[in-house]
C-alpha cells in the first residue's frame, strides 16, 4: 500500500428516483415502452373492446335463467339459456342414476361436500394435522365414497356404475386414476434408475408401453378385449375397466415425471446419506424423494390435468361423462340446440378444478421453497 | 473440543491400526486408478494426503467408507472388513464421518435437522437426545444461533461446519475430508481450518485430502503425496516439507508453494 492509501467509506443507501417508482411509471415502462408495446398494448385493448362487452351481454346481462322449459329461451334469443343448465343441473353433476332417483341425490352431494371440507383446509395455511388430513383424503375417503355413491352397505341401495355419469363420473375416474398413479409411478421412476438391471428393464418397458399408445386404444382395450381373457361368466364393470385403464396409463406420465426430479438431484445427496450409515430406502424417503418430489411438482401436477381432462375420452366406450353429459343433454328433444350453453358449462367446470389443481401446485412449490427462502 | 467427539471406547490403549489398506487396487472401467495401495492408520493419527488432481487421493479415501467399491486387495476398518455386505458396510458407514467438498447438506432439512438425522433414524436415538447432541456440535463449530435456518442461508464456510458437526453427531471414530476448502472463498478457509484443527486436538482419528500445506504443516503427523493412484512418498511434516526424497515430491512442493 502507498502512504496516501485512506479508509474504506461506505457510501450511505439513498431512495430510488421518484420518476422510477409508482404505477405511473410502472405503466410507462410497461405498457409504452417501445414502439412495438404501444402498438400491441393499443391493438390489445382494442380487441378487448371489439369481444369481451358482447360476451358479458350475452352470457350474463341478457340471460336467461327463469322458468322450467325452453320457452322462456326460445323468446329471448339475445341471451344464453342458463335455464337448461339450472333445469339439467342434477344429470350433469351426477349423472341418469341420481337425477332419476331424486331420493338418492343426498349420495353425491354427500361425498363432494366431504371432498370440498377435506380440501378446503389443505389450502389454508395455518391448517394442523395436515399430513393426517391428506392421509384422510387418500385412503379413508376413497372407502367412504364407494360406501355412500356404489352403496350396497348400511342399507344404501346399490347404484348402477353404468348410470354414473356427469361430473360425478369425471371426478372418480380422475381421482382413482391421480391417487392410484401417484405411488405407482414413484416405483415404476425409482424402478427406472435402479441398480438391478432386472427391475429397470422392466420399468423401462412398462412406461414406454403405456405411454406410447393413446389413451383412446387402452380404452378400447379395457373395454373390448379385457373382457377376452376372462371366462364368460365373469362381467367386469365397465367403470371399473376404464379405471384400471387409466391407472396404468397415468402411472407411466406420473413414472417420467418423478423421473425427472430424481435426475435433478445431485449425486452428492446420495453420497453424503450413505457416508452417515443410511440404507437404500431411508436415503430415497428421507433425503432423495422429499426434494425430487418438490422438484417435479410443476410436472407432476401437469399430468394430473391432462389426466383430468383426457377422462372424457371415456365416452368413447358409453361412458356417460360431465362433457357427454352436457353434449346428450343439448341433443334431447326438450333442449335442441343449446349445445354452446352445455358445452361452456362443462368447459367451467373443467376449469375450475384443473385451475384448482394449478393453483394449489404454485402454492406449494412457494411453502417448499427452502432453497430462496430469506427469513 | 472435549469429551463427545472423543472416541467412544477411549479406555482401550491396543495400539492396533484403525485403518488397514492392504494392496489396494482400483479400476474405473479399464482405467488403473489406484496401484497397490498400504496404508495403515492408527488410533488418533492424522493424516494428510496432497497430490496433483487425478492422483487418486479422493478415490482412496472414498474407499474407505465404501463410496468407491475397489476390485483388488482389503480395507479393514475398526477389525470390519469391507465386503458387499449391505450391513457391514451401513454400521462402518456410521462409524466414519465425511465431509465433502460441496458439503452436499440436505436443502429441504433445517441445519439441526441436518445434524439429528442420522441419528435418529440410523443409531435410533430419541429426537430430544439428537437434538441435544446437534446443538452440542452445533455449538462447538460455532453456530448454534443458526440451527433453525436452512443451509441455503448461510455462507460456504458456515456450511461446510454444520457438514463437520453433522458427521461427528454420528460420533465417528474415524473422519474422512475429501478437499473441505476447495469449494470455499479464501475468508471462509479459515474458519473451516480453525474447527478442524479443533477437532485434531480433541484426539479424532483424521485422513484429510488437502492442498492447505499449512494446516499439514500444524496437524499432521503424517503427510502422504500421491500421483498416478501411487503412494510416492510419505513421512512426518518436518521432513516432508525440508527434505523430500522424490524428485516427483519436490516438483509437486515447488509448484504449490510458489503462491
Amino acid at each position: 500500500m502507498s502512504e496516501n492509501s485512506t479508509n474504506f467509506i461506505k457510501i450511505p443507501d439513498r431512495e430510488p428516483p421518484i420518476n422510477s417508482i409508482g404505477w405511473l411509471a410502472w405503466i410507462r415502462h410497461n405498457l409504452f415502452g417501445s414502439t412495438t408495446n404501444t402498438i400491441i398494448t393499443v391493438l390489445f385493448f382494442y380487441f378487448f373492446y371489439l369481444y369481451i362487452p358482447p360476451f358479458v351481454d350475452w352470457a350474463i346481462l341478457n340471460a336467461n335463467i327463469s322458468g322450467s322449459d325452453r320457452s322462456v329461451c326460445d323468446a329471448n334469443k339475445e341471451g344464453a339459456c342458463w335455464t337448461f343448465i339450472k333445469v339439467r343441473l342434477d344429470q350433469l353433476l351426477f349423472g341418469l342414476y341420481f337425477a332419476t332417483n331424486p331420493e338418492e341425490i343426498w349420495r353425491p352431494i354427500f361425498v363432494f361436500a366431504l371432498f370440498g371440507m377435506l380440501v378446503v383446509p389443505l389450502v389454508i395455511d395455518s391448517t394442523p394435522h395436515k399430513k393426517w388430513l391428506l392421509m384422510i383424503l387418500l385412503t379413508i375417503y376413497p372407502v367412504i365414497f364407494i360406501a355412500v355413491v356404489y352403496g350396497g352397505v348400511f342399507g344404501i341401495p346399490v347404484s348402477d356404475t353404468g348410470q354414473w355419469g356427469g361430473l360425478l363420473l369425471t371426478f372418480a375416474l380422475a381421482f382413482v386414476g391421480i391417487v392410484l398413479a401417484l405411488p405407482l409411478g414413484i416405483l415404476l421412476a425409482l424402478g427406472r434408475r435402479s441398480e438391478m438391471p432386472i427391475v429397470r428393464a422392466l420399468s423401462i418397458t412398462y412406461i414406454e408401453f403405456w405411454r406410447g399408445t393413446p389413451l383412446i386404444t387402452i380404452l378400447f382395450m379395457a373395454s373390448v378385449m379385457l373382457p377376452l381373457f376372462f371366462p364368460s361368466g365373469v362381467e367386469f364393470d365397465k367403470v371399473v375397466r376404464a379405471m384400471i385403464g387409466i391407472t396404468l396409463f397415468q402411472s407411466a406420465y406420473t413414472a417420467e415425471a418423478v423421473r425427472g426430479g430424481l435426475q435433478a438431484i445431485d449425486k452428492g445427496q446420495n453420497e453424503a446419506s450413505m457416508a452417515l450409515g443410511m440404507g437404500y430406502w431411508r436415503r430415497t424417503m428421507l433425503i432423495v424423494l422429499p426434494q425430487a418430489l418438490k422438484i417435479s411438482i410443476p410436472s407432476i401436477v401437469n399430468t394430473f390435468i391432462a389426466l383430468f381432462k383426457d377422462t372424457s375420452l371415456v365416452s368413447i366406450i358409453g361412458l356417460l361423462d360431465l362433457l357427454k353429459m352436457s353434449q346428450n343433454a343439448s341433443r334431447s328433444l326438450d333442449w335442441n340446440g343449446y349445445d354452446i350453453e352445455g358445452y361452456l358449462f362443462a368447459g367451467f367446470i373443467f376449469w375450475i378444478f384443473c385451475f384448482g389443481m394449478s393453483s394449489y401446485s404454485q402454492k406449494l412449490e412457494q411453502k417448499l421453497d427452502t432453497d430462496r427462502r430469506s427469513e | 473440543m472435549t469429551s463427545t467427539t472423543a472416541p467412544k471406547n477411549s479406555i482401550d490403549t491396543d495400539n492396533a491400526p484403525i485403518i488397514t489398506i492392504d494392496k489396494l487396487n482400483k479400476w474405473y472401467g479399464k482405467f488403473h486408478v489406484l496401484k497397490d495401495i498400504d496404508l495403515s492408520v492408527n488410533k488418533t493419527e492424522k493424516i494428510v494426503i496432497c497430490g496433483p488432481s487425478g492422483s487418486g487421493k479422493s478415490t482412496l479415501i472414498r474407499c474407505i467408507n465404501r463410496l468407491e467399491v475397489h476390485q483388488e486387495g482389503s480395507i479393514i476398518v475398526d477389525g470390519t472388513e469391507l465386503t458387499d455386505d449391505v450391513k457391514h458396510i451401513n454400521e462402518i458407514r456410521s462409524d466414519v464421518g465425511m465431509v465433502f467438498q460441496h458439503f452436499n447438506l440436505f436443502p429441504h432439512l433445517t441445519v439441526l435437522e441436518n445434524c439429528t438425522l442420522a441419528p435418529i433414524w440410523v443409531r435410533k436415538k430419541s429426537k430430544i437426545e439428537a437434538d441435544e447432541i446437534g446443538m452440542e456440535l452445533l455449538t462447538k463449530v460455532r453456530i448454534p444461533d443458526q440451527a433453525h435456518k436452512y443451509p441455503g442461508q448461510l455462507s460456504g464456510g458456515q456450511q461446510q461446519r454444520v457438514a463437520i458437526a453433522r458427521a461427528l453427531c454420528m460420533q465417528p471414530r474415524v473422519m474422512l475430508f475429501d478437499e473441505p476448502t476447495s469449494a470455499l472463498d479464501p475468508e471462509m478457509i479459515k474458519e473451516v481450518l480453525e474447527t478442524m484443527i479443533e477437532l485434531a486436538e480433541s484426539g479424532m482419528t483424521m485422513l484429510v485430502v488437502t492442498h492447505e500445506m499449512g494446516f499439514a504443516n500444524k496437524v499432521a503427523d503424517r503427510v502422504i503425496f500421491m500421483d498416478e493412484g501411487q503412494i510416492v512418498e510419505q513421512n512426518d511434516p518436518g521432513n516432508f516439507f525440508n527434505n523430500p526424497k522424490s524428485d516427483r515430491t519436490k516438483l509437486f512442493l515447488s509448484q504449490i508453494l510458489e503462491h
